[in-house]
């Protein structure tokens, strides 16, 4: 099952990067997330890998993902080592006005699982999507959030100048 | 014991015709015993050993959705505190126990277990002999349920694993449903023993919501015993209950359709029994404070529910 979202972000894509590789910052902002800790000596970058929890329903699911895509400021996608298989994907597209547009990709199930591994999937979707909305809504107001603080700062700096 | 029972012999004082009718009746309860032994030893026989190496990480993951709907949809579950697991290695994980033989809080945490650390990480739960002697549940095997003795539980911790045990078993799995907030264990204290013996954590698990998926009326303590049960099968319960389909439940061996019970595990903080009761602790204290302990979770997590089934 294949499940995305995407939001605009006032913000160039260099930034929003940095908010959406970073595995410390990822807790703070991702919906339903319960762990997201790097497991080996790799913190970020194509090869590092993460054990991730997600609360969906009565279980943390997730498991161990490995970094699979790596292009900065535009493609992070991950895939499962171990635990429920699962692809995730942010996918960042620059915009007129300084702004980006966030996409967050997550497909996940269980091969093997037949029908009614099938049926879960699409039980789990409306939760999976809701978490992906909210951890979007999140990201930007983090981000333009830090943006507004940065720019008075500045202006105070320019000021006391 | 009971099988070394014989008539005495017919006395020629006069007393003959009167003791005859009770020693007819010790030998017919001698044949008896030997004949429930002669059955309970050829049941064991034929039990299917429960081996380690039944357990399979690829039919539990194939089988997580299936537990996950069940889980979420049915019981909405809430499993709480797995981080208070430790990552790796041996422990005894020790559960208060609820809801029958279709035991909802068994399927709920090792749902949680499974998919917090993954199949891949070796997870057993013991079990009565007569629940892996059923046909139908034959696939619990597949889960890592083996048969409940010291020799499955002292393997499967040298394995490394996560061992469940719930050490009130058939005795308190029936407790009748007025009963629900209470853990009782009737004083078995070998789960103790063994963490010790292997030196491994304990981590208590204690769930609420399981008795409410029927109405558990009696543990039919009595009627067992009039049945030997308990010397043929080792069942100290012959419980009675109104459970669907069935309406009244005599035994539970069929199972029954839960109850959609809001059931809530916590699983708390890990004991290391050395570091916290000395080097030579004695058992019955330690058994007094995990009791204390379990029942002061209970007590709050059922503190937190409205109503029955509800939650």
């Amino acid at each position: 099952m294949r499940v995305a979202s995407s939001i605009t972000v006032h913000a160039p894509a260099d930034q929003v990067w940095e908010f959406v590789s970073d595995p410390e910052r990822v807790l703070s902002f991702m919906s339903g997330v319960t762990r997201w800790e790097v497991e080996g000596d790799q913190r970020e970058g194509l090869g590092a890998r993460y054990r991730i929890l997600f609360r969906i329903g009565a279980a943390e699911i997730g498991g161990l993902v490995e970094v699979v895509e790596w292009e900065e400021p535009f493609e992070l996608a991950w895939t499962s080592v171990l635990g429920i298989d699962q692809r995730g994907r942010w996918r960042l597209r620059e915009l007129p006005g300084g702004r980006t547009r966030v996409e967050l990709r997550m497909a996940y199930g269980v091969a093997g699982s037949g029908l009614l591994g099938w049926i879960a999937e699409r039980v789990a979707a409306p939760s999976v999507v809701s978490h992906l909305r909210r951890s979007l809504a999140q990201l930007r107001r983090m981000i333009e959030h830090e943006q507004l603080r940065a720019q008075a700062a500045a202006r105070r700096a320019a000021r006391a100048a | 014991m009971a099988s070394t029972r014989t008539a005495r012999p017919p006395s020629s004082n006069g007393r003959v015709h009167s003791e005859l009718p009770a020693a007819e009746s010790q030998a017919t309860r001698s044949v008896l015993t030997r004949l429930a032994g002669g059955i309970a030893s050829q049941l064991q026989r034929r039990l299917p050993r429960a081996d380690l190496d039944e357990r399979d990480p690829d039919y539990i993951r194939e089988q997580l959705p299936l537990m996950w709907m069940l889980a979420s949809l049915w019981f909405r579950g809430e499993v709480r505190g797995l981080g208070n697991i430790p990552d790796s290695g041996p422990v005894l994980l020790v559960g208060n126990h609820s809801g029958g033989n279709m035991t909802p809080d068994t399927i709920l945490f090792t749902l949680a277990f499974s998919t917090f650390f993954g199949v891949e990480r070796r997870f057993y739960q013991l079990a009565h002999n007569l629940v892996l002697a059923m046909p139908w549940l034959a696939p619990l095997r597949k889960f890592g349920t083996v048969a409940a003795s010291p020799s499955n539980a002292s393997d499967a911790l040298d394995s490394g694993a996560a061992l469940l045990v719930y050490p009130g078993g058939d005795y308190e799995v029936h407790r009748p449903t007025w009963l629900s907030g209470k853990v009782d264990f009737a004083g078995r204290k070998g789960f103790i023993r063994l963490a010790l013996e292997k030196n491994v954590p304990i981590v208590p698990v204690v769930s609420v919501g399981g008795q409410e998926t029927a109405l558990f009326l009696t543990r039919g303590e009595g009627l067992a015993r009039a049945l030997w049960l308990d010397r043929i099968f080792r069942l100290k319960v012959l419980p009675i209950s109104l459970a669907l389909p069935w309406g009244l439940n005599v035994g539970d061996m069929l199972g029954h359709i839960p109850l959609p019970a809001k059931l809530t595990v916590e699983a708390l903080p890990a004991i290391d029994l050395r570091e916290e009761f000395g080097q030579n602790p004695d058992v019955d204290e330690i058994y007094d404070h995990l009791i204390r302990l379990m029942q002061e979770t209970l007590d709050a997590l059922a503190s937190e529910r409205r109503l029955p089934l509800l939650g």
